[in-house]
């Protein structure tokens, strides 16, 4: 591969950024986002733009494709693709780039595509607009297309709308839309972030074939290292709208040149990297400026093992009916949770892992008494929670605390965040105001933030910052458990460690559990004590975390556990013969009677659904 | 990365929420010139009578239909009336129909809505009522009511506020129940916040932007509503100094005597565009992404 590239890098690139700046006007000032960066991509290479949220890298690829508002942005500086530059061309010549020589997929395939409009319709409008074939032939190209991006049985699919494709299908038909005038440039922004795991795998498996038949170049955007490792042949970093490093993926994977790039890659999570570790460990330090890491201190046993568990969840079941038609008649039942039992400790992390619909949420609203279960025992400290309601219920909520995906939805945008962590504490009653206030100062330094950031509104925070006054806030009422609902799933990597430690430093402080719900299986390793693994609403292993990852004995788990990318470009995934799984649905039919599980014990506290 | 200290960065984001409403409102031309213009019109209505104003309802038969003159700044009416004094004070029932309309209108609503968007049985029940006010024209029932009863500037308020109260309703539910579903009311019911601080806590602080843009809207429909129930005689009892008391009267008689008309019609204007442009600048400045139009 690599000769290809050096023959390649003696020709014209097909795109050539020079001194790209560009700069946002915001309250009548313009403020740079991106400053005067350069950059090359040679016919037939994947180019990886990576960075944190705010380094400016989403920005670059709409500029190339001249998808900014003139209005509020404005462009210096060149970009030429293949000799021809986009900057000085009319948008109506723009307009017949974009889709033809210039492709585009984004992150979320859904908002993507028409929903209105069927898929062999969407995709053969492009081709009819900028190759003006026949609609006839549109069509037989289009199903050629779908075949090409591995979509089983292409010819009923045409004539199917997006809501019939799951998430990794649509991205598929994506694909095949953007390919579907064979571009010389395909911009891909974060196209897999929001897949699971082992489409993720299927998605960067399918653009890596399907560049390699032709001499397309790609830029590939995405926060995350383990998929440039897996897809670029460069790789770009962004730094706050600088350029930090540039060269060969193997070789700033093997020797980072710059601070930041040292800083980026070990702040993310390897998978393996905690086997010899008997406690749940905090992330190393490292230090911005020089680059070096300071070693995390082992992590210190949590778990009260003696004592009787704190939350026991017995044969717990969610089913939310499916109403159709004009009198809402109970067409089926979606089966979200089913059968679920599991305990937890005092001071110990229990994480649910599973790709996305697999239950894990609906376990955890529920344990919080968000949604009403259908059957089940829920019992915290001996007492039975899943039954009371009203004023004990409310009463019994200070027990439990909750820290969600999204920081700053889970903030009132209109309440101060002082008054915010104030807030549990009023409810209860338990303190004055004054002691409240006081305590609410003391939990923002506890969660590392100022205490003049008190009276400030939650908008004027980072995402990260806005996570650890979330946590304040769950702090507030001393709770025994916190259910962590995919709570560091949306930060940048460097904060995502942040709030990893701090949730780390927290439990080993205070002695608390956790019920971390999440996909992503690096981090489940480095906070869990133990781990279960859920798919189709049933937990189908269970066991301590280091048994789970060193020895998983479930087929899911095994499936799950390879599909995560490795940050290391020289153990490149295998591609998988098998190419596309669909996604099993939940849904049942009405007088559904799910089979009766057998658990197989396989280890010491290790089970595994027969 | 991970001793990046993104606890102790300090953001380029400082202001207040408060500090920054008020700049946006200041840079909103619109907003500024509306809520200036509104601002006189309350002043002189409320200092009508030190503003060198007669008495507006003493009849002086001698002289009837008088044109501009140092005694009479914009004349006198049919009966003789000084039409200056019946400006100025017929600002005060223009104004006052129109508060009174957008603060009941919006309080009445904004209840129900806020009731019918959070409880779930009841919103059914709530909204097919409202449906059912919204089925009655205003100028029906401002009639009926003044048949019932008789014309007075309670009743014209009632009317009005009657047809306005389903739309903020409606609106106001239409707002909590895209509310309702935010994770930060989530995060409340979670740490045992009964429905009540739910509702008054946590949704009505963030529904109350669209509720304020609304009634400066209901505040202007309800001046031009009043106006229009005067002119056919369902509103204020006709003695009153009303703008539209005032146009009806001149209607007959706008070609020998145009300013009976065209006063208290440009008065009406100003004040209903005033108070429009000050909500236009107002939903700019509540506009959840603060970008504003400029």
């Amino acid at each position: 591969m690599h000769a290809t590239h050096e023959a390649n890098a003696q020709l014209q690139p097909t795109l050539s950024i020079r001194d790209l700046t560009i700069s946002f006007r915001r309250d009548g000032i313009w403020t740079p986002a991106v400053q005067q960066i350069s950059f090359n991509i040679s016919p037939g290479e994947i180019v990886a733009l990576v960075g944190e949220s705010g380094s400016g890298k989403s920005v670059t690829a709409l500029s190339i494709a001249g998808l900014l508002d003139a209005k509020v942005s404005r462009v210096e500086g060149e970009i030429f693709l293949g000799g021809q530059s986009l900057l000085t061309l009319p948008e109506r010549r723009m307009c017949e780039l974009r889709g033809n020589k210039i492709a585009m997929i984004f992150q979320e395939p859904m908002t993507s595509l028409n929903p209105v409009l069927t898929i062999g319709r969407q995709i053969s409008e492009v081709l009819v607009k900028h190759r003006g074939v026949s609609e006839k032939e549109a069509l037989r190209e289009a199903e050629r297309l779908l075949e090409q991006v591995r979509i089983p049985d292409a010819r009923s699919r045409l004539t199917q709308y997006p809501h019939n494709f799951s998430g990794g299908m649509r991205q598929r038909v994506m694909i095949a839309m953007a390919l579907a005038c064979r571009p010389k440039l395909l911009i891909a922004d974060e196209p897999t972030t929001a897949l699971d795991v082992t489409v993720q795998a299927q998605i960067l498996d399918l653009i890596k074939d399907l560049q390699a038949d032709g001499d397309m170049a790609v830029l590939f955007i995405t926060h995350d290292m383990g998929v440039v490792a897996q897809i670029a042949d460069r790789t770009v970093v962004m730094y706050r709208g600088d350029i930090v490093e540039e060269g060969a993926t193997p070789e700033i994977f093997r020797a980072p040149a710059r601070p930041y790039t040292r800083a980026l890659l070990s702040a993310v999570p390897v998978l393996g990297s905690m086997a010899d570790e008997a406690n749940p460990r905090r992330y190393p330090i490292v230090d911005p400026v020089t680059g070096n890491p300071q070693p995390a201190p082992p992590g210190a046993l949590t778990v009260d093992t003696r004592s009787e568990p704190l939350l026991v969840v017995k044969n717990l079941t969610a089913r939310f009916d499916v109403r159709t038609g004009l009198f809402g008649r109970l067409s089926g039942r979606v089966h979200a949770v089913e059968d679920v039992s599991f305990d937890i400790k005092v001071g110990e992390t229990l994480s649910l892992v599973g790709e996305s619909g697999c239950g894990k949420s609906t376990t955890g609203r529920s344990i919080m008494r968000l949604i009403e279960p259908t059957a089940g025992e829920i019992r915290l400290d001996g007492q039975d929670i899943g039954s009371i309601s009203g004023a004990q219920l409310r009463d019994h909520r200070r027990n439990i605390q909750m820290i969600f995906q999204d920081p700053f939805a889970s903030l009132n945008p209109s309440m101060r965040i002082g008054s915010a962590i104030m807030e549990p504490m009023i409810i209860h009653g338990r303190v004055s105001r004054t002691q409240a206030h006081d305590r609410a100062v003391d939990l923002l330094e506890i969660v590392g933030l100022k205490r003049e950031t008190f009276n400030r509104f939650p908008h004027e925070f980072s995402g990260g910052q806005r996570q650890r006054i979330c946590i304040a806030r769950a702090l507030a009422l001393e709770p025994k458990l916190i259910v962590a609902d995919e709570s560091v799933s949306a930060l940048d990597v460097s904060i995502k460690a942040q709030i990893i430690n701090l949730m780390l430093e927290l439990q080993e402080k205070l002695g608390l559990a956790y019920l971390f719900i999440s996909h992503d299986m690096a981090v489940v390793e480095r906070v869990s004590h133990r781990v279960a693994v859920m798919y189709l609403g049933e937990i189908v292993e269970i066991g301590p975390r280091r048994a789970i990852f060193s020895n998983p004995r479930h087929p899911y788990t095994r499936k799950l556990l390879s599909a995560v990318p490795v940050p290391d470009p020289s153990v490149r995934l295998k591609s998988s013969p098998q190419g596309v799984t669909e996604f099993k649905s939940p849904i049942r039919s009405v007088g559904y009677k799910p089979p009766v599980r057998e658990y197989v014990q396989v280890g010491d506290e290790h089970y595994v659904l027969s | 990365m991970v001793g990046a200290n993104d606890h102790l960065s300090v953001l380029p984001v400082t202001e207040t929420g408060g500090r920054r409403a008020r700049r946006t409102f200041l840079r909103h031309s619109g907003a500024v010139v509306g809520g200036s213009i509104l601002f006189i019109f309350l002043t002189i209505s409320l200092l009508a009578p030190l503003l060198w104003t007669s008495d507006p309802l003493s009849v002086e038969p001698m002289d009837r239909l008088q044109g501009m003159s140092e005694k009479h700044w914009f004349g006198t009416d049919m009966h003789g009336r000084d039409l200056y004094s019946r400006v100025v004070y017929g600002g005060r029932v223009s104004l006052l129909v129109g508060f009174s309309v957008a603060f009941l209108a919006s309080m009445i609503g904004g209840l129900i809505g806020l009731f019918a968007g959070f409880i779930r049985p009841l919103d059914g029940p709530l909204m097919r009522v409202m449906d059912g006010f919204m089925s009655i024209p205003p100028i029906m029932l401002a009639i009926a009511l003044v048949a019932l009863t008789r014309g007075s500037i309670q009743n014209v308020i009632i009317a009005i506020s009657i047809a306005e109260i389903p739309r903020v309703s409606r609106l106001v539910r239409g707002v909590v129940l895209t509310l309702r579903e935010q994770p930060y009311i989530e995060a409340a019911i979670s740490m045992g916040a009964g429905p009540l601080r739910v509702v008054f806590r946590h949704i009505l602080p963030n529904a109350i932007g669209p509720i304020v843009v609304q009634a400066t809207f209901i505040c202007a429909s309800a001046m031009l509503a009043e106006a229009a129930l005067s002119f056919i005689g369902a509103g204020t009892p006709p003695i009153t100094p009303s703008w539209g008391n005032i146009l009806a009267e001149g209607r007959m008689l706008w070609q020998i005597h145009p300013a009976m008309v065209f006063l208290p019609a440009a008065a009406l204007s100003v004040t209903v565009l005033a108070v429009n442009m000050l909500g236009d600048g107002l939903s700019d400045i509540f506009d959840p992404r603060g970008l504003g139009k400029s």
